[in-house]
Order: structure tokens, then C-alpha cells, then sequence
């Protein structure tokens, strides 16, 4: 086939055949300076078996997972992830043993309400795992490597915005098993806390899937680490400061009615909005009020409409041949 | 210990390119906010206040002191380019000072002033609130600056510890635990606040003004003299 698979022919296209026995080549190279010779050393092509776009795509997510907690990493970028699970752990364990030393019937806060108290904790963690997982491979102009093998412009978003949002997923999803195991262990009630455990699981996989839609398009704006962490965390808390200031204005002028208008401003108070109305979750807006049914509607709609949005950018970031 | 080429080349730094985009749109976002809720509410003594107080000096004015701040310094040493400020004979402390007085002048200019005229958006400044949170914002952009500058210095990561801190500790632990609040710049520019407004108006600090007054000086003065130390003894890391 190829000439190059052939190494028992030492062709030389040089133009001194008598002189093409292997040793002598190098040193007599002084002698035939200037008359240069390509030869084949033997390179072979690969005839093995490919693993394909699939197993691309599952790699760079497994990959971009595991590089969110700091793991296949130096040990020093393990500290900042790790310190951060540990911190959002630690509160659903003390929950537990508060729930039995004082034998409540129920835990103090639910499963949802504690994933949305531990908000700043998961804005500093994705602030963190986004540029890493996103913004590197555009500093280190990775991203053209990548895009030589068989994988696809969609098939590097998809993994990495499903790597994302499983980290962020299991980051919010653990300490909530935690409670749920511990509320079993201390014996409240099974029902009431198998429900409300599936309830909060659901929030987290709402609350990875929008946050890591917004957080992944912000990093793959910028090759500077510095910058996407700063304008993710910005991004994530300045509305939502903004929104919550605003509802209590609402409040204090007796214009309650539109505290739910509001809340759709932000991320954190869009899924507020949402566990309340849908997930029996206690409200966190002022007044404790929930969403009327068409505010709900609105909220689902905007929801999926966001991480639609989020999602399409994001392609649209990589269509571009430059980066 | 003002040094001109110093501050000219910090300007430029901290008002060039993208940095600039952000220090416009937090406070535009104030305004557009502050006009909105004028025209929703009317103007509102507590309602002005809940703004400036809850949102524009908890969140902004530390947002934008942290982006000030660190960004006087951090990207220099960050890229290793403060090298060549470095060799030329400029005392280090009068490096400092310079892009103090740089990066408190910015995060006033971007803080200060825009909550002042939200302020006159919101109540056309009665009960004085539009100055007295001007006055604190200014305040606090002095101890902010001094604050993040010095962090700057000491770690390749300010951006972020700063974040966190301007974030977590003064808009969250800074409003609601009351022990945190003595040691919360917020507190000690609202103890300002509060003595600047009239008395009719609700701003409320945790600190008494003597105190805040002793500890935003503290701070900055001694933010700057460990930064001046520090700049001193500056090694300069590689790429991670």
C-alpha cells in the first residue's frame, strides 16, 4: 500500500544510492553536506480499532468531572474544591445531630431550603470549577487538539456542560443524602423524608443544570482565569442582591404582588421561586410568599428558556473557527 | 510620595480594556434600578434608604473596590512586569501610596458619586440620605481600597479571596451576624451614615462613629504599611 509501511526497502532519494547502508550515513554527513536525502525510517500507520466520538465524549467528561474536584490534578488544586465540599457537608451533619439531641419530628431546614442557604459556598465552587474546566483549554489553546480528533464542536460542549453540571450536581446532592440518611437513622418519619429528599435530588439537578449553563458560557468568554471567576461570581450574586433588595422594597411599599414578578431576575431567586411553588419547599422571599399558578408557569418557562439560551450561546461560542 | 509616571501608568491599567466595562455597568445598574424604583414608588425616605444601604453599599462598593483594588497591583504581579517598576529608584511605600491614592480615587469615582445621584434619583435627597451614604461610600472605598491593595500584594489568587470576602463577609455575615458587624467596613461607612443623615431617616449602624472612624483609619494605614513591606521583600512566582 503506502510506500512508508515498507521498511524493507531503505529507498534513499538521494542522490548517492551507492553510499545508502544505514551506519554510514551519519559520518559521512560531512561529506555530503548539502545534498539532502529523505529516508524512510519506518513510520507505520495505526489499522487498530478506533474508539470513536462516543468514547471522546465520555472521556473529556469523566475527565473534566474529575478535574472539577481537584482529582488528576496537583495537590494544591485539590484544596480549594475539597475545603469547599467539606464546608457544605459539615452544616447538613450538624442539622442532623440537632434533629437528635432535640428529637424533633422533622429536620430544621428542608432539603431544598439548605441548598439554597449554601449559595454563596456554590457560587464560590463553580467561580472555581468553570474556568478550570472551560477557560484553561482556551489559555493553553487546547481547544484546536481537541477539535483535530474525531469529536465535535457539539460533542466538547455537551461533555463539558454535562461535566460541569454533574459537579455541581453531586456538590449539592451529597450533603442532602447526608441529611436524608441521617433523618432516617435518627427516625423521623420514612415518607415524609424519602418525599422530601426526591424533592430536594430534583432541585439540585435543577439548580446544576442552571447554574452550570450560565457559568460554563461566562468562562468560555475568557482565556483568563482570573477574569471568568471574578465575572462568574459577579454574575451569579450581584443580581441576586439586586433582586432580594428590591423584593423588600416591594414589601416595605405594600406592593406585595410583584415580589414574584420580581424574583424572576435572578438565578437563585428563580429556583427559589420554583422549589416553593412545586417542591413543598418553605419560600425564601420576603413574607414567605409563594408563586400564584401563573407566576409559576412563567417561572418553569423562563427556566427552561434560560438554560436553552445559555446552551445555544454556548455552541455559538465554539462555531467560530478562531476562538 | 505621590509619584505621577506611577499613577498615570496605574490609571490606564485599571481604566483600560474590559476592567472599565465592569466598574461602568455596576453602578449604570444602580441608576437604571434606582430610576425604576422612583418611578414605581415615588420617592420614599425607607426605600431609599433600603437601597443605598442594601444593595449599593453591601454589594457595590466592595465589588468595585475589589476590582480596584486588585487590580492596581494584581495583574503586575501577576505577569511579572512589575519588575520594571520595581528596579527604577521609586521606594516601594511611595509605589503603594501612589496607587492608593489611584485606586481610592477610582473606587470613589465609581461608587461615591453614582450613589449620590441614585440618591438624588430616589428622594431628591431628603433627610441628607443622598450624602450621607455618598459620604460612606466614599468612606469605605478608602479602607476597601487600602484592604485589597494589600491583598494584591501578598497573594496571586486576590481577586478571588477578595470576592469571597466582599461577598460572603460583608454582604451576608456583615448584615446578619451581629458579632461580624464591628469588624465589617460596611458598618463602620454606615456609622458615618447614620450620623450625616437626619434623624428621621432609619440608618442604623452596629458601631459607634469614634470607633468606626479609629478602625477605618487602622485599616488603612496599616493595609498600606504591611503592603509597603511587603513589595519590599516581592518574589515572584511562575506559572502554576
Amino acid at each position: 500500500m503506502s510506500p512508508d509501511r515498507t521498511p524493507e526497502h531503505p529507498t534513499t532519494t538521494g542522490p548517492a544510492p551507492g553510499q545508502a547502508t544505514a551506519p554510514a550515513h551519519g559520518r559521512t554527513a560531512t561529506a555530503e553536506r548539502g545534498q539532502d536525502v529523505i529516508h524512510n525510517i519506518g513510520y507505520r500507520g495505526y489499522e487498530g480499532p478506533r474508539l470513536g466520538r462516543s468514547y471522546a465524549r465520555r472521556a473529556l467528561f469523566t475527565q473534566s468531572l474529575r478535574g472539577s474536584y481537584g482529582l488528576g490534578r496537583s495537590a494544591k488544586s485539590k484544596v480549594l474544591p475539597m475545603l469547599l465540599f467539606a464546608t457544605i457537608c459539615v452544616p447538613a451533619a450538624i442539622l442532623v445531630a440537632v434533629a437528635a439531641l432535640t428529637k424533633a419530628k422533622e429536620l430544621q431546614v428542608g432539603y431544598a431550603e439548605y441548598v439554597l442557604l449554601m449559595q454563596p459556598l456554590l457560587g464560590i465552587y463553580l467561580a472555581a470549577a468553570a474556568p478550570q474546566a472551560i477557560s484553561m483549554d482556551l489559555r493553553f489553546k487546547t481547544t484546536p487538539l481537541y477539535f483535530s480528533r474525531p469529536m465535535e464542536r457539539s460533542d466538547y460542549v455537551a461533555a463539558k456542560y454535562a461535566a460541569l453540571s454533574a459537579a455541581l450536581f453531586l456538590f449539592t446532592a451529597v450533603p442532602v443524602l447526608i441529611m436524608y440518611v441521617g433523618a432516617l437513622l435518627v427516625k423521623l418519619d420514612f415518607s415524609d423524608q424519602t418525599k422530601g429528599a426526591a424533592q430536594g435530588i430534583v432541585f439540585c439537578a435543577l439548580f446544576a443544570l442552571l447554574h452550570a449553563a450560565i457559568a460554563a458560557w461566562i468562562a468560555a468568554l475568557t482565556p483568563r482565569r482570573g477574569f471568568g471567576v471574578a465575572a462568574i461570581i459577579v454574575a451569579i450574586t450581584v443580581p441576586y442582591f439586586l433582586v432580594t433588595a428590591l423584593q423588600g422594597i416591594a414589601l416595605t411599599s405594600d406592593n406585595s404582588s410583584a415580589i414574584g414578578w420580581l424574583g424572576l431576575g435572578s438565578p437563585g431567586t428563580l429556583l427559589d421561586g420554583i422549589q416553593s411553588r412545586f417542591l413543598d419547599g418553605r419560600s425564601g422571599f420576603p413574607d414567605a410568599q409563594t408563586l400564584t399558578g401563573s407566576q409559576g408557569a412563567v417561572y418553569l418557562a423562563v427556566f427552561v428558556a434560560l438554560v436553552a439560551c445559555f446552551y445555544a450561546l454556548l455552541l455559538r461560542r465554539y462555531r467560530k473557527a478562531g476562538l | 510620595m505621590y509619584h505621577p509616571t506611577v499613577a498615570r501608568l496605574t490609571y490606564r491599567a485599571l481604566l483600560g480594556r474590559r476592567r472599565a466595562l465592569i466598574l461602568c455597568a455596576l453602578p449604570a445598574l444602580l441608576l437604571v434600578v434606582a430610576a425604576a424604583v422612583r418611578a414605581m414608588n415615588g420617592a420614599d425616605d425607607a426605600v431609599t434608604s433600603q437601597l443605598l444601604g442594601g444593595f449599593a453599599l453591601a454589594t457595590l462598593v466592595p465589588l468595585i473596590g475589589v476590582i480596584a483594588g486588585t487590580g492596581a497591583i494584581g495583574p503586575e504581579i501577576d505577569d511579572g512586569s512589575v519588575v520594571y517598576l520595581l528596579s527604577k529608584p521609586v521606594s516601594r511605600p511611595s509605589v503603594i501610596v501612589t496607587k492608593l491614592i489611584v485606586a481610592t480615587g477610582t473606587t470613589a469615582v465609581f461608587s461615591a458619586v453614582p450613589v449620590l445621584v441614585a440618591g438624588f434619583i430616589l428622594n431628591g435627597n431628603s433627610q441628607q440620605l443622598a450624602v450621607a451614604y455618598a459620604l460612606a461610600a466614599a468612606a469605605a472605598s478608602i479602607a476597601y481600597s487600602a484592604l485589597f491593595l494589600l491583598l494584591g500584594t501578598v497573594s496571586r489568587h486576590a481577586v478571588v479571596i477578595g470576592l469571597v470576602y466582599a461577598l460572603i463577609w460583608e454582604a451576608l455575615i456583615g448584615s446578619l451576624v451581629p458579632g461580624a458587624k464591628t469588624l465589617s467596613v460596611q458598618q463602620w461607612a454606615l456609622a458615618l451614615a447614620e450620623k450625616v443623615a437626619g434623624s428621621g431617616a432609619d440608618v442604623n449602624s452596629a458601631v459607634a462613629l469614634p470607633t468606626a472612624l479609629v478602625l477605618i483609619v487602622v485599616v488603612t494605614v496599616g493595609g498600606t504599611l504591611f503592603a509597603g513591606q511587603k513589595l519590599r521583600t516581592l518574589t515572584l512566582a511562575g506559572e502554576e
